[in-house]
């Protein structure tokens, strides 16, 4: 299967501190990847550095084969990387509707299946951003990304702060994204347990490094890497698919 | 599913569309302003005209619209709104003198638009300065073209009259029917046609998703570049039409007042339009037409009470008007309202 999303040899961080190490990573079209590691491994900067937010010291981002690496981050978007950030960042003094429509582009997602996929939204189009829960504006996050009809979705922990209720109507959001849509993801945990079912593949950051690359499956059933390199008791293993 | 993404589209468009439809206390607005003309234009006995006066703050509230085109949507903070209002002023002065009250040169119309073409050009120009840096280099950067125009003006005495300006601006009737009188009748109607369609442009701008873009600028550039927003052309095409509105705003004001002096160019021009839209309130289109006939008619009420002093009592109301109240008049006013509901809901 060719790659949508490739990663060769990158080096990133802020201002002269050097986060990420030489990470190399690909992604085959219409499958996901669970970007899991403890906090400050650069996860998130991983991600930062795809959309072209951090400052990229080596290395080369392709998708679809082009090299995307010199481009701006609203070039690299309306060429098909939709992100979804940590912080949620919505638009607050806009309505649900406008935060959606600002940033719209034509193809499969329109309003109509973004409602459909989060109902709650469609209740609150007319609210403003700064109306919504924290879960709502997760979803607010997640249904602007689709609008911008990505061909890869990269998601920085979203269910971070989530009400457990809320976490699984997130993911069952997000299971019908990748699963049956589809649509190609990265999406960052820290958590292996809500999110390796998920996805197809699996890659471990440890100190900006990659420590471990294989399938989800692998993962979940290997208790000893979860437990060294993410500190998971082996009770606490992620389910098997 | 094409067909049903162009649905999707119609509706969002639809429902944007209904957003932007007037309300009925819009349209009391406009015919609140028209029912100045009747008022203030020597109809009736004992009233003084003062459609001179009110068609300034027309101008003003004109150039302080664009003003909140690029502040109060898109966060640009800009003190060079003056220059393409001056620029406009001149080009429109230049016109009517050159075409001596003869069509097509003369034409207002005509010079209104030639000047807010050329405004835009050089407004696309120069839109690329505040591309870079913070809101202090925008500023200074923005304050930098005004100055530069504003001497230009100043130093070539044999296109622009230099200090002394150009007088015997001699536009023809308006549509080759109205002619300018001398109570200031057809150019007070006029301006307030100019502002009408200018505003109206404005709010269907604001109003679509491209407006929307544009406070999602305002609210976090970084983000919304992040997100899919081409956050530099955009600024550039809202910049573009912003200088374009000062200069017909500017031309406005050399057609009516049948004159173009450095004084329209000159730095105070930008700080008034800015000082107008604070004082109405940023990023409701309305701001700047409030703000401009409450900040001329109180220098007018001010300046006949006590003339050496009425910058004094202008800048504290201003001082208080920040102090006291969130977003100027209409901040005030939408508080006021919200907490009148409120007071209905409990």
């Amino acid at each position: 299967m060719a790659n949508l999303l490739e990663l060769r040899d990158i080096s990133a961080g802020y201002g002269e501190a050097v986060v990420l190490n030489h990470v190399s990573l690909a992604l085959p079209e219409g499958q996901s990847l669970a970007l899991l590691g403890r906090n400050g491994t650069g996860k998130t900067t991983l991600i930062n550095t795809i959309v072209g937010l951090t400052r990229r010291r080596e290395g080369s981002i392709f998708l679809s084969g082009q090299d995307i690496t010199r481009l701006r981050p609203d070039q690299r978007a309306l060429a098909g990387i939709g992100w979804v950030p940590q912080e949620r960042n919505i638009f607050r003094s806009l309505t649900v509707d406008e935060n959606i429509t600002a940033i719209a582009t034509k193809g499969p997602w329109t309003m109509e299946r973004i409602y459909k996929l989060f109902p709650r939204l469609a209740e609150r189009r007319s609210n403003m951003g700064n109306q919504l829960s924290g879960g709502e504006q997760q979803m607010l996050a997640v249904g602007r990304a689709l609008a911008l009809n990505p061909r890869v979705l990269l998601l920085d922990e979203p269910t971070e702060g989530l009400a457990p209720i809320i976490v699984d109507e997130l993911l069952q959001a997000l299971r019908t994204i990748v699963r049956e849509e589809g649509l190609a993801a990265i999406i960052v945990e820290q958590s292996p347990r809500k999110i390796l079912p998920l996805c197809d593949q699996a890659i471990i950051l440890d100190r900006g490094q990659v420590a471990y690359q294989g399938t989800s499956e692998d993962l979940t059933n290997a208790p000893d890497i979860l437990a060294t390199l993410l500190g998971v008791a082996e009770r606490g293993a992620a389910p098997a698919h | 599913m094409s067909g049903s993404h162009d649905k999707d589209l119609q509706s969002a468009s639809a429902r944007l569309l209904k957003q932007s439809h007037s309300r009925w206390y819009e349209w009391l607005f406009w015919a609140v302003a028209l029912s100045l003309f009747v008022i203030f234009g020597d109809f009736i006995p004992g009233v003084p005209t003062r459609l001179m006066l009110l068609t300034e703050i027309v101008t003003l509230a004109l150039l302080a619209l664009s003003i909140d085109l690029v502040l109060g949507f898109a966060g640009i903070v800009t003190l060079g709104q003056g220059a393409y209002f001056g620029l406009g002023a001149y080009v429109a002065a230049l016109l009517a003198k050159g075409g001596a009250g003869t069509f097509p040169m003369s034409d207002p119309v005509i010079g209104l638009l030639i000047a807010g073409l050329v405004t835009g050009v050089f407004g696309f120009v120069t839109s690329f300065l505040v591309l870079r840096g913070s809101d202090l280099t925008r500023l200074m950067v923005t304050l930098g073209v005004a100055l530069i125009l504003s001497e230009l003006a100043n130093q070539m005495r044999w296109l622009t009259g230099g200090a002394d300006g150009l007088n015997g601006v001699m536009p023809s009737a308006v549509l080759g029917i109205w002619e300018f009188d001398l109570w200031g009748r057809v150019a007070y109607l006029y301006s307030l046609a100019v502002l009408f369609i200018c505003f109206w442009l404005s709010r269907r701008i604001v109003n679509s998703p491209f407006g929307l873009s544009l406070k999602a600028i305002k609210n976090n550039p970084l983000r919304a570049r992040a997100i899919g927003v081409p956050v530099n052309a955009r600024l550039v095409a809202i910049y573009t039409i912003a200088a374009a509105l000062a200069g017909i705003a500017g031309a406005l004001l050399a057609q009516t007042t049948q004159s173009a002096s450095p004084d329209m160019i000159a730095f105070h021009r930008s700080a008034d339009g800015l000082l107008i839209l604070v004082f109405g309130g940023a990023g409701y289109l309305y701001g700047g037409l409030i703000g401009a006939a409450a900040f001329r008619v109180m220098q007018d009420v001010i300046g006949n009470i006590t003339l050496q002093y009425w910058q004094f009592w202008l800048g504290a109301v201003l001082v208080a008007l920040v102090i006291f109240v969130r977003n100027g008049i209409i901040g005030m006013m939408v508080a006021g309202w919200a907490r009148l509901r409120k007071g209905d809901g409990q």
